[in-house]
């Protein structure tokens, strides 16, 4: 039973290092030495906590973000496809301003705007909302959440409108409610069309979150740079930076890939 | 609804108990296209009704009129006796007044596309249980047997697991027809079923639906494979311009055509 399954697995890893694998994995190997023989990491032991705590926020927001965005992002796109009018031009405007301002003027319009807004009304400061409130994580949520909802609410359009009609036609003509033909038809078919897309810029958005240091959130951009202000260097923080991003983007790519994978289709 | 209501409705209902679908002086209107200019048929339990016509003569329109993905402009459409409700909207459209009414009879009628419409995120055996687990309210393990019990018959009992894209044109068609059997339909709904298949598929769908037709299943069929619908049809209606140029029993139509036109269509299309 083990022998017949070492089998295979060794052919699997025989199959994958191919001579071009071996000198690129060499190549990076021996960056790494280089990295680690020639420059300072001393630093490392004692920002180690400080660090992880850092990935993990900026994994967290991008997770979020990412998960409330699309969830606004669905009821955008299907407005603009197959809503009324009073629905699918406040959708269309909301798409068109958040594209087309930059995400930072939108986090600092919501920090220093909303947030200096709130504690003028005595209401709000009583309310259970308050303590959140005070903090800067949740205008960084809020940004990065509506930046999502806005790209991906015009991704999600089109491909609501790319579902073929007789796919659609075929639902209702067996007897399928309108929410039936949405939620069993339409959707799944609109999430696989767009997956493609959603991969980069759930990719872009991982990208965007070192913006929330600028409102005082510690995500791992902002321990790269506290590092450089109390060590004075300079280099290596960021390219372990650079390095875990990296990462981040590559499980990201995996998981979508895997995503994709679960409808096989052909091409041609 | 009051007792004196009820009993015409009834009586109604008794008196057309064999007619599966009865329809009546229906019109069709695409902005100023008048597609269909009052057209009647019935079809009782077990009639094979072929449809034929020239492009544009509106067969596709009056089927898809039987289960409103086309609603109608006017006339009276009834299927196993019960008239679907139409009313105007905000629009001037005619749109279906109850919703639940129109989709309860969807359910019953089995609908087959020109482009077979295999919905494309689900593997064959879940597009043909699709319909009874998520609407019809069966036991998914119950539908399972029987959608493999229908994909054996219509020949792909091995390609349950397979998505559409995988398929040729003829096995996404059988797979179609298996989708529509599952639902137990009580009328059969074929809109040019054969259109799009290479030509060396036509066959293998003709058997399948020629098969369903022996076997004394009620259909109603558009079609432009004249041989078949010689063969299979009970009832065969030729359609021109809107309305029903001429209609009878296959041997009339096809061997003895009375007017012009259909004599004309025959040779064009022989």
């Amino acid at each position: 039973m083990s022998e017949a399954l070492a089998i295979p697995l060794r052919r699997r890893v025989m199959g994958w290092l191919q001579p071009h694998r071996i000198v690129l994995i060499l190549i990076a190997l021996a960056i790494v030495m280089a990295a680690a023989i020639f420059m300072r990491w001393d630093w490392l032991p004692q920002y180690m906590p400080l660090a992880l705590q850092g990935i993990w926020r900026t994994i967290w927001l991008l997770v979020v973000t990412s998960a409330l965005g699309l969830a606004i992002a669905l009821p955008l796109g299907l407005v603009q496809v197959t809503g009324p009018i009073w629905l699918a031009v406040p959708a269309k405007a909301f798409c068109t301003i958040i594209r087309g301002t930059p995400l930072l003027l939108q986090l600092w319009l919501l920090y220093y705007g909303l947030g200096s807004l709130f504690p003028q009304f005595p209401w709000i400061r009583e309310s259970f909302l308050w303590p959140y409130l005070r903090q800067a994580w949740p205008y960084g949520v809020m940004a990065l959440t509506i930046s999502y909802a806005g790209y991906e609410g015009e991704v999600m359009r089109g491909a609501f409108a790319g579902v073929p009609r007789g796919q659609l036609e075929a639902a209702r003509a067996f007897g399928m409610s309108r929410w039936k033909v949405f939620r069993r038809i339409w959707l799944p078919q609109a999430i696989h069309r767009a997956l493609p897309t959603l991969a980069g810029e759930t990719v872009l958005q991982l990208k965007a979150t070192p913006l929330v240091a600028t409102i005082t959130m510690v995500d791992i951009y902002s321990v790269a740079s506290r590092v450089r202000q109390e060590t004075f260097i300079t280099y290596e923080p960021l390219l372990l930076l650079a390095l875990v991003y990296m990462a981040i983007t590559g499980v990201l790519v995996f998981l979508f890939r895997k995503l994709e994978a679960r409808i096989p289709s052909r091409l041609g | 609804m009051t007792a004196a209501t009820a009993v015409p409705a009834i009586r109604a209902a008794v008196e057309d108990a064999a007619e599966a679908i009865h329809i009546e002086d229906l019109h069709k209107k695409f902005g100023q296209l008048h597609v269909l200019k009052g057209v009647s048929l019935s079809a009782r339990d077990g009639d094979v009704v072929a449809i034929i016509g020239g492009s544009g003569s509106g067969k596709s329109t009056l089927l898809r009129c039987i289960n409103c993905l086309e609603n109608p402009t006017s006339g009276i459409i009834r299927v196993n006796g019960e008239e679907i409700r139409l009313k105007g909207d905000s629009h001037g459209n005619t749109v279906p007044a109850d919703r639940r009414q129109i989709e309860r009879i969807r359910s019953k009628l089995g609908m087959v596309f020109q482009n077979f419409n295999l919905w494309s995120h689900m593997t064959l055996l879940d597009n043909v249980i699709e319909v009874p687990v998520h609407v019809l309210g069966v036991k998914r393990d119950e539908a399972i047997a029987y959608g493999e019990q229908l994909l054996a018959r219509v020949g792909l009992a091995e390609k349950r697991d397979v998505y559409p894209a995988f398929l040729s044109g003829g096995q996404q068609q059988r797979g179609a027809i298996a989708r529509a059997l599952a639902i137990q339909p009580r009328v059969m709904l074929f809109d040019e079923p054969t259109s799009a298949l290479d030509p060396e598929l036509v066959g293998e769908v003709l058997k399948v639906i020629g098969d369903l037709a022996r076997e004394g299943r009620t259909m109603i069929l558009v079609t432009h494979e004249m041989k078949f619908a010689r063969e299979v049809a009970s009832h065969v209606v030729y359609l021109h311009n809107g309305k029903v140029e001429e209609e009878g029993p296959p041997a009339e139509v096809f061997g003895a055509p009375k007017s012009d036109r259909l004599k004309q269509f025959l040779r064009n299309v022989g």
